[in-house]
């Protein structure tokens, strides 16, 4: 088993037009570099120098990530990783907000 | 229960235990019915409290009119309050709302302006925000910033879940105008340590939010971030699935924003599982299904209701 990490429209260009691909780690860090490894560029679209590009949301089993542990975050086989550009994703443009 | 009027028997709702949802005797799950006030939903709540406030502060005479960006409920609510104080009432909704609304809100003699679909409820806030400008002598609760409607949850929602689960470790419900988990939160916050507060935020589909960029992003005044403990995103999918639980396994018939707090409170105890803790989870049933039928949210397999649903607005 491994993690599914679903994929937004915007960034399937780097998935190969995959909606889901799979992956593995013991946080969301080693998550993302671990896709990288297999497409190239991903992390690059989700991660800059701060953690977390800002307007990137990453929700684990539909819990969003900066309230957990951010990049530092425990994932483990069997989760679902839903990445979202902020402006499609709702925390952005919902009433409810942007951070 | 007797009440002098109907407007006396707000609040005071059920909270009711889901023996067949919770996952054991120790982490358990409760529904504070919200559909059993007088208009059937969550909102009558903060309506009653706005108008009251507006009223005590003179904002509101016999004959002013109220105007309101609301996707629903709230505009119900205030609709019935509106015709039983003698004030007009003026709701701008998106058109891709549920026919049941508008015809609840025109039975109560509320008049509709509908803004563009594809900026949701953030475009019916901008919508009503431009006629006040162009009518001052309406009169805006707007629900998003009025402190009233935080106030309503803090003095009633909060302590009627305390008084029935003392033993309340987790509070969840959907985030829209922050209203509820704003003052239900500060007030558990400030009676029971370590309460987790949680949020369920809708995710919808591209073509809701089609259009827009991100300058237009809009943030409920009311929002205080440091209230919630942690924040989920439930798509339509889960929420529908949820609704439909719900309604097989406890009899409750409730609304699809229902359906994505309890996919929420669901995913807390889940880890309270995990984390071989104790948990009382209670969760807000903002309304009952009954506006949302012709969405065919509840008939045909699941995903036949998705598609339906795509495009509309659930909560």
């Amino acid at each position: 088993m491994a993690i599914e990490v679903r994929i937004p429209t915007i960034l399937r260009n780097l998935t190969d037009g995959a909606k889901a691909v799979e992956g593995k780690g013991g946080s969301l860090d080693e998550l993302i570099t671990d896709l990288d490894s297999r497409h190239p560029g991903l992390r690059d679209r989700l991660v800059d120098a701060k953690g977390l590009r800002k307007f990137v949301n990453v929700y684990l089993n539909d819990e969003d990530v900066r309230f957990l542990g951010g990049l530092d975050t425990e994932v483990s086989d069997g989760d679902t990783v839903t990445v979202l550009p902020a402006v499609a994703g709702g925390a952005a443009d919902l009433p409810g907000g942007r951070r | 229960m007797r009440f002098d009027s109907l407007l006396d028997s707000l609040g005071r709702t059920p909270l009711v235990g889901l023996p067949r949802l919770s996952p054991s005797a120790e982490v358990r799950l409760w529904a504070k019915l919200e559909d059993r006030n007088p208009t059937g939903s969550v909102k009558d709540r903060p309506a009653f409290w706005m108008i009251a406030k507006a009223e005590k502060e003179g904002l509101l005479t016999p004959g002013c009119t109220i105007l309101e960006p609301t996707s629903g409920n709230t505009g119900i609510s205030l609709a019935m309050v509106a015709r039983l104080r003698g004030y007009r009432m003026v709701c701008v909704m998106p058109e891709n709302t549920s026919a049941e609304r508008r015809q609840l809100l025109r039975m109560w003699g509320a008049e509709i302006i509908s803004s563009p679909a594809a900026g949701g409820s953030n475009e019916a806030v901008r919508v009503a925000k431009r006629l006040a400008a162009e009518h001052p002598d309406w009169v805006m609760l707007y629900q998003y910033g009025n402190e009233a409607n935080a106030l309503a949850h803090y003095e009633t929602t909060g302590p009627e879940i305390l008084a029935d689960l003392p033993g309340i470790t987790h509070f969840v419900a959907g985030l829209g105008t922050t209203g509820t988990l704003m003052g239900v939160g500060r007030y558990l916050r400030e009676q029971v340590p370590d309460v987790k507060i949680v949020a369920a935020e809708p995710r919808y589909g591209e073509l809701v939010y089609g259009l827009r960029n991100i300058d237009e992003g809009f943030i409920p005044e009311l929002y205080d971030d440091s209230v919630l403990t942690t924040r989920f995103s439930v798509g339509s999918k889960d929420a529908l699935r949820r609704t439909r639980e719900l309604l097989e396994q406890e009899g409750i018939f409730a609304g699809i924003s229902t359906g994505g707090a309890l996919h929420a409170a669901l995913g807390m105890a889940r880890k309270a599982v995990k984390a071989g803790e104790r948990a009382d989870i209670a969760f807000i049933v903002a309304d009952g299904g009954w506006k949302y039928l012709s969405t065919g949210a509840y008939e045909g397999t699941l995903e036949e209701a998705e598609d339906r649903l795509e495009g509309q607005l659930w909560a």
